[in-house]
């Protein structure tokens, strides 16, 4: 990681919009490579939250990749943890991991198994793949900043289809209670969920609204919008409330045959679709 | 509740653990200042109302929320804090299944799980509180260190041996009251090993946390028979002792394994378990079986043979098998 004069090696790399675009760009490739050599993983997961993933570990988490423990490091959780692939990508171009590994994702023995391990991978805070755990987690981690008095940030996104496990409101629920300033839940909506719309399975709008009554300080903004992304996560909350932030994504965004497509859960692309995808996602880059 | 006065009043100088759990628990705390307690609004029944007098910031409840629980306190260790999350045994361990197995054991957190009340404490007020279930649940997690204190300076060890052991560990802490069957031995508690409170060779008597003491009753019932009787004291479930459960089986004449408890999958299964691929003995294995009927606990420990009478019944059908 090459270090800017003047900024420490804990910083985020990346200043302005097209450095954030370019990293969650290559957030996308990394994973799509990742997953194209594993013959498995979760693609359109890994797309919808590549922009949200982009913001956070180019713009705005203090981290320090020869130092995983650091204490001051702010905290990320990614409660979704079947979008493995675009967080070790994400940990790779912040120096957690040679880019090389990423070809090793789901291998046997690998350390970047399916879901992420903490045990395994540096820069993983908490084993996710189980669905709502990420977020009474990351309460917890907030919690522990502030009974520290410390200064670090926790942020943990969940998919939108995992608000319907009861974890995640007794969390909401405790978070608040605690007012809990520290902690960001960025909700990955995406509206789809393994099979189909989260609407048609266990409606979840108005999530928006729901959040705001469990006395969360609630925006919805584009989730792929770099800048409006970098906006609300980069200011520091001064609220006596947690944040939410519900994102609206596309799952597959950034590749035609995959956006909006509940078959991308968890479908592997065929080489020719790589090349394709490859093509579509570098030329919205140009 | 009135499971509590159920043990018969005869008995002399008897100790209640949650006393020496929650005592101990605030003299750690005052040692350590990454010593959190995380509730389920068990700030009662955890006797935790002293913690929170001590440690106020220091006590998270988090209501009643198990999965919630387990979580956050994933978080805070995360964080460098070292939490004991203390509640009802059957609540922590079977609600919080799914957080105990990949937030705290997977993830390698460093959390204390203090199952309290367990077995069939809660007596009348039935199955659902009973927690018979926990040892078996928390055995199917081989990273997990398992903890069944006899007594209170059992008890107050462990919890020091737990406070200075990076990792997850699950402590299950007795109700009732009981005897001190440490008898001054120093220590009282070593991890992984048992304690041998009677050095006999006709049979083996294995128990442990409030069985123990009924193990020690039924020893001495059997002694005035002429029967020389073991009596090995298995505070640790997991890593179980091998080696004090082999020599058992090779100079003694069958073991009968005694737990508040499931012995399925229990302190009895893990024994059976490595008989069975070791040294194949002749076993009892007593403990509760399916769901207790309505009963105050000396009803209930009767109803599973968890009495005295019981243990020397199943000891000696061993015996005459032979």
């Amino acid at each position: 990681m090459k270090v800017i004069p003047g900024t420490s090696v804990t910083d985020p790399p990346c200043h302005g919009v097209s450095e954030l675009q370019d990293f969650a760009l290559r957030i996308r490739l990394g994973s799509l490579r990742a997953i194209s050599a594993a013959g498995l993983g979760h693609v359109g997961g890994d797309f919808s939250v590549a922009d949200i993933l982009g913001v956070l570990f180019g713009g705005v988490l203090r981290l320090d990749p020869s130092r995983p423990d650091w204490p001051e490091r702010d905290r990320f959780i990614l409660s979704k943890g079947h979008a493995a692939a675009s967080l070790y990508t994400a940990l790779s171009l912040r120096g957690f991991l040679p880019e090389a590994e990423l070809m090793t994702f789901a291998a046997n023995d690998s350390r970047l198994g399916g879901h992420p391990n903490r045990q395994k991978t540096p820069g993983v805070e908490t084993n996710t793949g189980p669905l709502g755990h990420g977020l009474p987690v990351a309460v917890g981690m907030a919690t522990g900043a502030q009974l520290q008095g410390a200064s670090w940030r926790t942020f943990v996104i969940v998919g939108d289809g995992e608000m319907q496990e009861g974890s995640n409101w007794e969390a909401l629920m405790y978070a608040a209670h605690r007012g809990l300033a520290s902690l960001t839940l960025i909700v990955d909506r995406n509206r789809l969920q393994q099979g189909a719309s989260t609407e048609e399975t266990n409606a979840l709008d108005p999530l928006d609204q729901k959040l705001s009554a469990f006395g969360w300080d609630t925006h919805v903004v584009d989730g792929h919008d770099v800048q409006g992304l970098f906006d609300i996560l980069a200011e520091p909350n001064h609220s006596s409330q947690p944040r939410a932030i519900v994102a609206d994504t596309i799952k597959g965004k950034g590749v035609s045959f995959m956006e909006g497509l509940a078959a991308w859960h968890h479908k592997v692309p065929s080489a020719e679709q790589v090349d394709q995808a490859i093509v579509e996602l570098t030329g919205v880059r140009s | 509740m009135s499971a509590g006065t159920a043990i018969p009043a005869e008995r002399a100088a008897v100790f209640d653990c949650r006393v020496a759990f929650a005592e101990t628990l605030i003299a750690l705390a005052e040692e350590d200042e990454r010593i959190v307690a995380v509730c389920n609004d068990s700030v009662g029944s955890s006797n935790l109302g002293g913690f929170r007098e001590a440690f106020p910031e220091r006590l998270i409840n988090v209501g009643i929320a198990e999965q919630n629980m387990v979580g956050v306190a994933a978080g805070l260790a995360n964080a460098g804090f070292v939490p004991f999350v203390s509640a009802a045994s059957p609540f922590l361990t079977g609600r919080a299944m799914e957080q105990i197995k990949a937030d705290i054991v997977y993830s390698g957190a460093n959390v204390k799980l203090c199952g309290q009340s367990p077995g069939v404490s809660y007596g009348e007020l039935g199955p659902t509180h009973h927690s018979i279930e926990d040892i078996a649940w928390m055995r199917a997690l081989d990273d997990l260190p398992i903890v069944v204190p006899a007594d209170p300076e059992q008890t107050r060890e462990a919890l020091h041996w737990a406070a200075d052991y990076v990792g997850p560990v699950f402590l299950r802490i007795g109700r009732h009251k009981v005897r001190s069957v440490s008898g001054g031995q120093a220590p009282a508690f070593v991890p992984s090993r048992c304690n041998t409170l009677a050095a006999g060779t006709d049979v083996t008597l294995i128990a442990n946390g409030t069985m123990v003491e009924v193990a020690l009753d039924a020893a001495r019932q059997l002694g005035a028979e002429g029967v020389s009787v073991r009596v090995l004291n298995m505070a640790t479930v997991q890593p179980l002792d091998a080696e004090a459960v082999l020599d058992a089986a090779r100079s003694t004449g069958g073991i009968v394994t005694i737990e508040e408890a499931v012995p399925r999958g229990g302190m009895g299964g893990a024994i059976a378990e490595l008989l069975a691929e070791r040294h194949p003995t002749r076993m009892r294995m007593l403990g509760t079986h399916q769901f207790a009927p309505t009963g105050d606990v000396a009803y209930l420990f009767d109803r599973f043979s968890l009495t005295c009478n019981g243990v020397a019944a199943a000891a000696r059908e061993l015996l005459s098998d032979s």
